[in-house]
């Protein structure tokens, strides 16, 4: 498996993905060589890893973080152009995972695998180098196409290119949400029938925090809380949730808004706000993670998910581990799995004000959701997904059935990993 | 019921108009159904009663349908009308607004049925003796009401869990009623023709007329009378034309009748002709609803409940107001799709529920019904305020005659 980082080394959900699927994988009883482009001080009990640039010393943390930060925006660190990778840049990061590719080869060579499986466009050229080599299956996921990432509009032609002689070379193609997969169709021109969708999952775990304790004075004085969680940038929707706003408070004027994340919109979010002269009613927290989060979470009401275009999105499930109900729009990918859950197209913020009110208004409605999709989300686990990447891994290689069947524990003495 | 947003409340008061064209909008829905079912299903019936004139059907058909087909479908009426004209066919008391009024109030219950009952009469021309209640809900309780009122029948689900080792194929006795007598609903018979007709899995598919009438014919000896109650939208709608339904209950008659020890009755012909086989006690509801035959597809979550509560609440100072547009409106928000709609029991298995909801969820349902209850509420205080300053009037006006 082709990964580019890995938790705690990673900038988004592409890192969060790998560990997740490799996880579930393992314990599915698949052997597993996960290859990472440099070395970094990592380990888990799961999987073996493998770094391509094996030479570099181990790098401190600013220095590994400066590697990723291009990935996840190209927005992030050049707020100057909102869309698309400026040239040099993307060459920086073309380059680099140009010469993963060629370091792809002799990795494939010594390790032994039966399927190569790749995440995202950074990787794909080391997998098609790696499918040289041993002429294995090559199977591509696809967690973000380059139209999600750069909003539709200013799509870079190196990265599209990238993407597409993945496509073309795998075996198989993967795609996080049927509207991805509709993504990888209708703008790759790939047939529908090479691209199974296979959903994410995430690790369940009581969030057992106190609550946020500026929260807690605000709701004990009868406020109620909405929470917008993520990147703030196009992509997210943050405009349309201070639209949103707008409207909750002309209804319910006891509310703040609370965000949590940064991004390239930031500034821009906050002086719409301030236009509105909803300043005294938004909280911005900046980027939280882990306790942080889990306590803010504590404190919410309901979470409101406005993305313009989403793969897949997982912070809704980590709001509805935390028993919060969610309102996510129609344009993400998780919104196609979730029962339990709200939905508005993401432009109808008359729709999303509707909900988020009756939310706050009915607690049967707050409790119903929250119960419900706790209970929900207990169900979406990497399991699942794992389970039917193995049988994908099967319909690719009939050598691999021997060993692969999920669950099957007899295995060990013809464990052959694969990449 | 529309999508009724909350920038809604206080603005307009129209919960019911949808012109969208979707799965929301009544009239579209009324031309779709009579189309695929009521008109055909009819036609086929009254085909049935002119080459069989032993042939027997009876309908109860809510007050809140007949007032849809009167005004956009009206050939629908005319066809029932026809068909009731022949005098093979038997109409039923229902309450008007398909309710659940016969849980939550008697005195609403009483009022519904009778404007149902002057609904029929005005359109028919006939006045029904035997009551059948939404859904086939039935308990004690609810029999007793409709001896009350003045039926000799009353219909019911023959759920196992009441009859116990008893069959639904006599005429039973409501514990604690004087005269008035129960029929039961077969209900495997009926299911297979409305549920398992064209499920493909079931050893019994494909259904003929034939072999169905064989099961009925099997009866024989040991029932007075088989019941099968079932959806009206059995016949074209949940089971498309395609599937044979049509050819179906065309030849169901004529192979009933080959077995001379069959025939056809209505309720109160069931009713006249046959003495209870004993008495049977129904302390809790039974439904014919779900494959739990209670109410849990209308109050079995807090949504349902809130719901439910918050209606019957305002209905306490709604019927002391003179408002009859109020009234009115309050009542259609009785009708207990309303509540199936938020029924949260199956909902993540993708259930029936689902099928037959025009909302995209259960959620959306309670939203849409709580902001139309909260337009309710405004109505009822301006209303009360109305009423406040038109007693005030009357009560000056007294003043001045005793001055004269």
């Amino acid at each position: 498996m082709f990964g580019w980082e890995f938790p705690p080394f990673n900038s988004g959900g592409l890192g969060v993905a790998c560990e997740g699927l490799s996880k579930a994988l393992s314990s599915s009883g698949i052997p597993l060589t996960f290859v990472l482009p440099f070395k970094i001080p990592i380990s888990v009990p799961w999987c073996k890893f493998v770094f391509a640039d094996e030479s570099s010393d181990l790098m401190n943390d600013i220095q590994i973080r400066s590697l990723f930060s291009g990935y996840l925006s190209h927005s992030d660190s050049f707020p100057s152009q909102k869309y698309g990778l400026p040239a040099f840049v993307s060459g920086e990061i073309i380059e680099r995972v140009r010469s993963y590719a060629l370091k792809a080869g002799g990795i494939a060579k010594k390790n032994r695998h039966s399927v190569i499986h790749v995440h995202d466009w950074l990787t794909y050229p080391a997998g098609i180098a790696a499918k040289e080599v041993s002429g294995r299956p090559l199977v591509a996921h696809i967690h973000a196409t380059e139209f999600d990432r750069s909003g539709g509009d200013n799509v870079n032609s190196d990265i599209y290119n990238i993407e597409l002689e993945g496509f073309r070379q795998a075996d198989a193609i993967v795609a996080v949400s049927e509207r991805t997969k509709k993504k990888v169709v209708s703008k790759y021109g790939i047939p529908a029938e090479k691209v199974k969708v296979v959903y994410n999952g995430i690790e369940f775990k009581n969030n057992s925090a106190i609550i946020e304790r500026n929260l807690d004075c605000l709701k004990q004085n009868g406020n109620k809380i909405v929470l917008f969680v993520g990147r703030i940038t196009l992509q997210k929707g943050p405009d349309y949730f201070v639209s949103m706003a707008e409207k909750v408070l002309s209804h319910e004027p006891n509310t703040f808004f609370v965000v949590s994340g940064s991004g390239d919109t930031e500034g821009q979010m906050i002086r719409m706000v301030a236009n509105k002269g909803l300043s005294s009613k938004f909280i911005f927290c900046g980027f939280l993670r882990d306790q942080e989060l889990d306590r803010v979470y504590k404190a919410a009401d309901i979470f409101v998910m406005p993305s313009v275009s989403e793969p897949f999105g997982l912070v809704p499930l980590e709001a509805m581990i935390s028993g919060v109900p969610v309102l996510v729009s129609k344009e993400s990918g998780v919104s196609e799995i979730l029962s339990s859950a709200l939905k508005s197209h993401f432009w109808d913020t008359d729709d999303m004000a509707d909900k988020v009110i009756s939310v706050l208004r009915h607690s049967k409605l707050q409790n119903n959701l929250s119960a419900h999709g706790n209970q929900e989300v207990k169900a979406i686990h990497w399991k699942k997904a794992a389970d039917s990447l193995i049988s994908l891994y099967n319909s690719l290689d009939n050598a691999f059935s021997m060993f692969l069947l999920p669950g099957s524990s007899a295995t060990a003495s013809a464990q052959v990993p694969y990449l | 019921m529309r999508k009724y947003r909350i920038f809604d409340v206080g603005q307009n008061s129209s919960y019911f108009n949808d012109e969208s064209g979707t799965s929301l909008d009544n009239r579209a829905i009324i031309k779709k159904v009579a189309g695929k079912c009521y008109l055909p299903a009819n036609a086929v019936l009254l085909q049935n009663i002119k080459n069989n004139p032993e042939f027997k059907a009876s309908f109860s058909i809510s007050g809140l349908a007949l007032e849809q087909f009167e005004k956009h479908a009206p050939e629908v009426i005319d066809s029932f009308k026809v068909l009731v004209d022949t005098g093979n066919v038997e109409l039923l008391s229902e309450t008007y607004y398909h309710s659940l009024a016969s849980i939550y109030s008697e005195e609403e219950f009483i009022n519904q049925v009778l404007l149902h009952r002057k609904k029929v009469q005005d359109l028919f021309g006939v006045i029904p003796s035997v009551f059948r209640n939404t859904e086939l809900i039935y308990s004690n309780q609810i029999a007793k009401m409709a001896e009350k009122m003045g039926y000799r029948g009353i219909l019911a689900e023959g759920a196992d869990h009441i009859l116990g080792w008893r069959s639904p194929t006599f005429v039973y006795k409501p514990i604690g009623t004087e005269k008035i007598k129960l029929l039961l609903k077969h209900y495997r018979l009926s299911d297979d023709i409305a549920f398992r007709f064209s499920q493909r899995s079931w050893e019994g598919w494909p259904l003929t007329a034939p072999k169905f009438a064989d099961w009925v014919s099997s009866h024989n000896g040991n029932a007075n009378t088989i019941n099968l109650f079932m959806d009206y939208e059995t016949f074209g709608e949940h089971q498309w034309e395609d599937t044979g339904i049509f050819e179906f209950l065309k030849y169901l008659p004529a192979e009933i009748l080959k077995n001379p020890d069959n025939n056809f009755i209505t309720p109160s012909e069931a009713i006249d002709r046959y003495e209870a086989k004993g008495e049977l006690d129904v302390p809790h509801h039974v439904s014919w609803a779900d494959t739990e035959r209670d109410l849990s597809a209308w109050i079995s979550n807090d949504l349902q409940r809130e719901a439910l509560d918050t209606l019957y609440a305002l209905g306490k100072e709604i019927i002391h107001v003179d408002d009859p547009i109020l009234i009115e409106d309050w009542r259609k928000l009785q009708t207990s799709d309303h509540f199936y709609y938020m029924c949260t029991k199956w909902w993540n298995d993708g259930d029936v529920h689902k099928y037959f909801s025009p909302y995209e969820s259960p959620y959306e349902a309670f939203i849409a019904y709580m902001n139309v209850m909260q337009d309710m509420r405004l109505r009822l205080s301006d209303a009360k305020k109305r009423q406040e300053h038109e007693v005030f009037l009357h009560k000056v006006k007294p003043l001045r005659f005793s001055e004269v």
